[in-house]
């Protein structure tokens, strides 16, 4: 079985996100850019499902601005086979919508025929949570999101999920995309070797317009501005007065 | 313009605080009708009805569409989805899921996480864990959104909207439920308690978590926790309050032991009071507090719990 695992390019977590003065975006010139940390999950599950024989290949695919090669050079140097990058806009200030993402993904899937697709429940910077699912749909495959554990059983995958107030397990039929959450797993660190051995694994290069996909936005970006602050307020010296400041303010 | 409302519905029952929360978001646009979908949902129905601006309540009674399976819900949306300028749910785990699948099949942009309805077309969402919020104007014939709701005051009840059946036609049958896992509570939900008292790396352990819930149960609390606290195994993924986790705001939240990480206040910032105790006087927390007080929460904790 081949396992198919979508990555992002995206700003890194630790870095100090902010808003361009002119209010068009987030300043994305010169910060440091790494994989969208749900996506290395998402790799490592699959090299994982290699490890343990269920999985043949792993093949990692990227859309974005060319950089993106770098983000699957972490991928092969994790333990993916071989790499894919979409090349489909030239600034990285220009991200592509989860909807032309996944038909793009599904034009990569028609040729791939992978039998299970892995990827990260959400990018960390536009927030949407929605490529998994609506790639899913697209293909008419069924979908299992926010999965934090995952067996594959014969032709299906016994999915458990995290949902509000607990977790669901679900018996998804493959082909199937499963969407990861953070406790999956713990992915690992690339060795110096293999990152050495990852620069020679295939990485095809093609554009968005190589499958005939329209990547224009839906949504316009009317504005980008700062979150509203909170005003800190006062520091109390005991426990006491705190008790008694939050019964003045009606609190408790 | 009408609105067709997903709604959430668990073991039979309305989620009413986030219905309610969801029409107060929505209802300026029109209409709005509430789709209740499962088999065994009549209750839920009943209740949607009754919610101020709800002019109607479509029922789905179908086994196919319990335990919030994506696939069979998505399609029974995108069936409904021809009289709808707008279909919205709350952003639930169960949303989260069924509604980006059906934007795609409707061949239009989800717009996640709504926090501000500006007009029928533009929306404002956070982005970037909250570091940013990012107003959108969608050119796409059909809307369809999650709406995060602890940005928006909930109806009142008192209406009476009629409740009409509707059938689900596609039942490909792509995944079947197995069973679930629901931490059994008597403590108030997360999303929709009047008070929660988090608990966060400061704690220590698992074991001394133990001391955030019992303050949270004098308080009559919710618990939620940080997500170092998740992380480091103290608390269970689904009490994880921030970007990653839950978003609350209730009248008054207690940071025990947590710093204040960007991606936890992106959680709890919209609380009405904020109390942090943290022993770290430079805690990132103490600048969206209302109340800090800086001190060791092994001893301020049990104190507080006497006191209060």
């Amino acid at each position: 079985m081949k396992v198919l695992v979508p990555v992002k390019r995206v700003i890194d977590y630790n870095v100090k996100v902010r808003v361009k003065a002119d209010g068009t975006g987030v300043d994305l010139a010169n910060v440091k850019m790494s994989m969208n940390p749900f996506d290395e999950i998402a790799v490592e599950e699959a090299i994982r499902l290699k490890e343990a024989g269920t999985a043949t290949e792993v093949v990692a695919v990227s859309i974005g601005v060319k950089q993106s090669q770098e983000t699957l050079r972490t991928a092969l140097a994790m333990g993916a086979d071989r790499a894919i990058l979409i090349v489909a806009a030239d600034d990285v200030h220009n991200d592509i919508e989860p909807l032309a993402v996944a038909k793009l993904l599904k034009a990569v899937i028609d040729e791939e025929q992978p039998g299970l697709v892995l990827a990260g429940k959400q990018a960390i910077d536009n927030d949407m949570n929605a490529t998994g699912q609506m790639l899913s749909a697209l293909l008419g495959w069924s979908q299992a999101t926010f999965a934090s554990e995952i067996k594959v059983e014969g032709d299906s995958a016994v999915v458990t999920r995290e949902v509000d107030g607990g977790l669901q397990t679900i018996k998804v039929k493959m082909p199937a995309i499963v969407t990861v959450d953070l406790r999956l797993n713990e992915p690992r660190y690339a060795s110096l070797p293999n990152i050495m051995k990852a620069k020679k694994k295939p990485l095809d290069e093609k554009t968005a317009a190589d499958y005939d996909v329209d990547v224009t936005p839906r949504l316009a970006i009317v504005k980008t501005t700062e979150p509203a602050t909170r005003k800190a307020g006062e520091m109390v010296g005991s426990v006491d007065e705190l008790v008694s400041k939050l019964k003045e303010a009606g609190a408790v | 313009m009408t609105v067709l409302l997903l709604a959430e519905v668990s073991e039979g029952a309305l989620a009413i605080d986030a219905v309610a929360k969801t029409v107060s978001a929505v209802k300026s646009l029109g209409d709005v009708h509430v789709l209740v979908a499962g088999k065994g949902g009549d209750e839920a129905a009943a209740t949607a009805a009754t919610l101020d601006g709800v002019t109607k309540v479509l029922f789905a009674p179908d086994h196919a569409l319990c335990h919030g399976m994506a696939e069979p819900t998505a399609a029974l949306i995108v069936s409904l989805a021809g009289d709808y300028s707008h279909i919205a749910a709350p952003s639930t785990a169960f949303a989260k899921s069924v509604m980006p699948r059906a934007a795609a099949m409707l061949d239009v942009m989800v717009i996640s996480e709504v926090i501000g309805v500006v007009d029928a077309d533009t929306f404002e969402r956070p982005i970037y864990a909250g570091n940013a919020i990012q107003t959108v104007k969608s050119s796409d014939a059909t809307k369809v959104m999650t709406v995060r709701t602890a940005t928006f005051d909930a109806v009142g009840t008192g209406g009476s909207a009629p409740v009409e059946e509707v059938a689900l036609s596609d039942t490909a049958g792509l995944s079947e439920w197995v069973e679930d896992k629901v931490a059994a509570s008597d403590r108030p939900d997360l999303t929709s308690a009047g008070v929660v008292v988090s608990g966060g790396r400061g704690v220590g352990s698992e074991e001394d978590f133990a001391l955030i819930e019992k303050l949270a149960d004098k308080l009559g609390a919710a618990v939620g926790a940080s997500r170092a606290a998740v992380d480091s195994g103290y608390a269970p993924n689904d009490w994880q309050v921030g970007q990653t986790g839950k978003v609350v705001a209730p009248d008054l939240y207690v940071a025990v032991g947590i710093s204040g990480a960007i991606q936890h206040l992106a959680g709890m910032k919209d609380s009405k009071i904020i109390v942090a105790i943290n022993k770290d006087e430079e805690a990132p927390i103490f600048q969206v507090a209302d109340y800090g007080l800086v001190a060791d929460l092994f001893t301020a904790v049990p104190e507080l719990i006497e006191k209060i």
